[in-house]
């Protein structure tokens, strides 16, 4: 510890293993456990958002840039002032902070939606259509699988940019872990360091596993991307070895 | 019998892709409609499933007009081979091939028997059953959209460009396989292609057509290449008609020679058995 920063902490060290020991089962647990319900129902209810959205601006492509214009203009408004804007009508509540950050992940979520779709090559929807899909079969059976590892990119950016705006919320209340770093900062005794690094050593390690779990879901729901990059490396390497060959 | 009357297409903004076509479509046999790009062949072929629907005229399959039947029962009755395979990434060959099958609520186990069957029957290893189509080569794809196509044994194929994107050794190949394959099944077939070689070497009959949409001829490939009826005929076949013309006849009488098409189905010969079942009539 630098000089300066042990003068400023005024001998208080920078991290105290009692404090987690003291507070684990209560304020840290409390705190992750709100963290939990407060990043994730927001992306979930983006998605179901973004869905059918996204779909829309797919099928009548002149809706896409206004919407996109929305989405990300609303992205582009402090959390914060959200925040404050939403207490107005939601009071004090989970929903207050639920609401803005549902909104802003669609401005990553519909995007992704709408390059999903458009990532489906044109021959194979033609062929769907031949084969005899309806329009929701085609959709479902088809189109919103080819879409998946786009959207699950998308999903992973919604979700980890969740988990980390979330302490946000601490400042009006709410914010799961960015609780702690309140506590730390409004110490009555000085300045307390250890709740602060406990909040963002949890938020890393939250993000982490979270982009992690969806990386996972992702390679079981898209078994076919996989196969597709091995059969492109053999191919890549088989080329590499009949050009040695030649040589 | 796939009956074209009075058939027109006319886009919106005017353009008109299919103009006033009579055509009629030999049972069991293919039909190849072939032309320069922008001649309404493609357009010709998508009216007979529905994929586009046809501004005047009425087409009919065995006398039933095809705007009497939903889009989407017609088109499971109607095999459909486009040119970049499309098949769907996201699914194994074998599942695939089931794709019709299991649309008109056949039993999955029953659907992938039969899926493997056919990849045998098209030439395909059955060790690709459980791949995805990324993992095949393009020639490999291609079987695969034909199987595909012939899963849930429709009289009918409609075929747009299907051996276009494939080198020309192994288009050779598919062709000549496709034949093998056509000998047993006589099929309907709609076979659209831009290359003349291709028609006059796959057809029993061939419709040129010209830009415009307008059916130029309509006839046998020998008397094609005999009697073109108009300069635009002629100058589609080319140049080289008559060295066109020696080579399909050398081929004919190489197979009669060989005892026509019953002699032993080894595809890499060169053969056309449909071509050669014909060789009495032309």
């Amino acid at each position: 510890m630098t000089p300066a920063l042990a003068a400023e902490l005024g001998g208080e060290p920078l991290f105290r293993w009692s404090y987690v020991r003291d507070n684990l089962d209560g304020p840290i647990w409390e705190s992750l456990s709100e963290h939990l319900v407060l990043s994730f129902t927001p992306v979930l209810l983006g998605l179901l958002i973004a869905l059918p959205l996204g779909l829309a601006c797919a099928r009548w492509t002149r809706l896409y840039p206004p919407v996109l214009a929305a989405t990300s203009v609303l992205y582009a408004v402090p959390a914060i002032g959200l925040f404050v804007v939403f207490v107005a009508f939601t009071g004090l509540t989970y929903t207050t902070v639920i609401v803005p950050l549902s909104l802003y992940t669609l401005s990553v979520l519909v995007p992704s939606v709408v390059d999903g779709l458009r990532s489906v090559p044109e021959h194979v929807r033609q062929s769907a259509v031949a084969m005899g899909f309806g329009p929701l079969r085609r959709l479902v059976r088809v189109e919103l699988p080819i879409s998946l590892p786009v959207v699950m990119a998308g999903l992973r950016v919604a979700t980890v940019a969740n988990i980390s705006l979330v302490s946000v919320g601490a400042l009006i209340g709410i914010g799961g872990l960015g609780q702690l770093m309140i506590t730390g900062m409004k110490w009555p005794g000085g300045n307390y360091p250890t709740p602060i690094i406990v909040a963002i050593v949890l938020i890393v390690a939250l993000a982490v596993v979270a982009d992690l779990v969806l990386l996972l879901v992702q390679r079981l729901l898209t078994p076919w991307q996989r196969a597709g990059r091995g059969a492109r490396r053999a191919a890549r390497r088989e080329r590499a070895a009949r050009l040695e060959e030649a040589r | 019998m796939i009956t074209f009357e009075g058939v027109t297409k006319r886009y919106p903004d005017g353009t008109v892709a299919v103009d006033d076509l009579d055509l009629e479509i030999d049972t069991g046999r293919i039909t190849v409609l072939v032309g320069p790009s922008g001649c309404g062949k493609t357009t010709t072929l998508r009216m007979i499933n529905r994929m586009v629907d046809a501004t005047e005229g009425t087409i009919a399959v065995d006398g039933k007009n095809v705007r009497d039947v939903d889009p989407p029962t017609l088109r499971r009755g109607i095999g459909y081979v486009i040119q970049q395979a499309g098949l769907f990434p996201h699914r194994t060959i074998e599942d695939n091939i089931a794709t019709v099958p299991l649309l008109l609520g056949r039993d999955k186990k029953q659907a992938r028997t039969d899926a493997r069957a056919l990849m045998d029957r098209v030439g395909l290893d059955t060790a690709f059953a459980k791949r995805y189509p990324a993992q095949l080569s393009g020639g490999q794809q291609q079987r695969v959209g034909v199987a595909r196509a012939l899963a849930a044994d429709p009289p009918i194929l409609l075929m747009d460009e299907p051996f276009s994107a494939v080198d020309p050794i192994v288009r050779a190949n598919l062709q000549d396989e496709f034949l093998r394959l056509q000998d047993e099944l006589e099929k309907t077939i709609v076979f659209v292609t831009h290359d003349i070689d291709e028609a006059v070497k796959l057809g029993h009959r061939i419709a040129v057509f010209q830009v415009g949409g307008k059916l130029a001829q309509y006839t046998t490939p020998d008397e094609l290449l005999d009697a073109p009826a108009s300069d635009f005929v002629r100058d589609f076949l080319g140049g080289d008609r008559g060295i066109r013309r020696l080579r399909f006849t050398q081929e004919l009488d190489a197979e009669v020679a060989m005892g026509g098409p019953s002699g032993p189905p080894t595809g890499s010969t060169g053969a056309t058995p449909a071509g050669s079942a014909e060789a009495g009539e032309r």
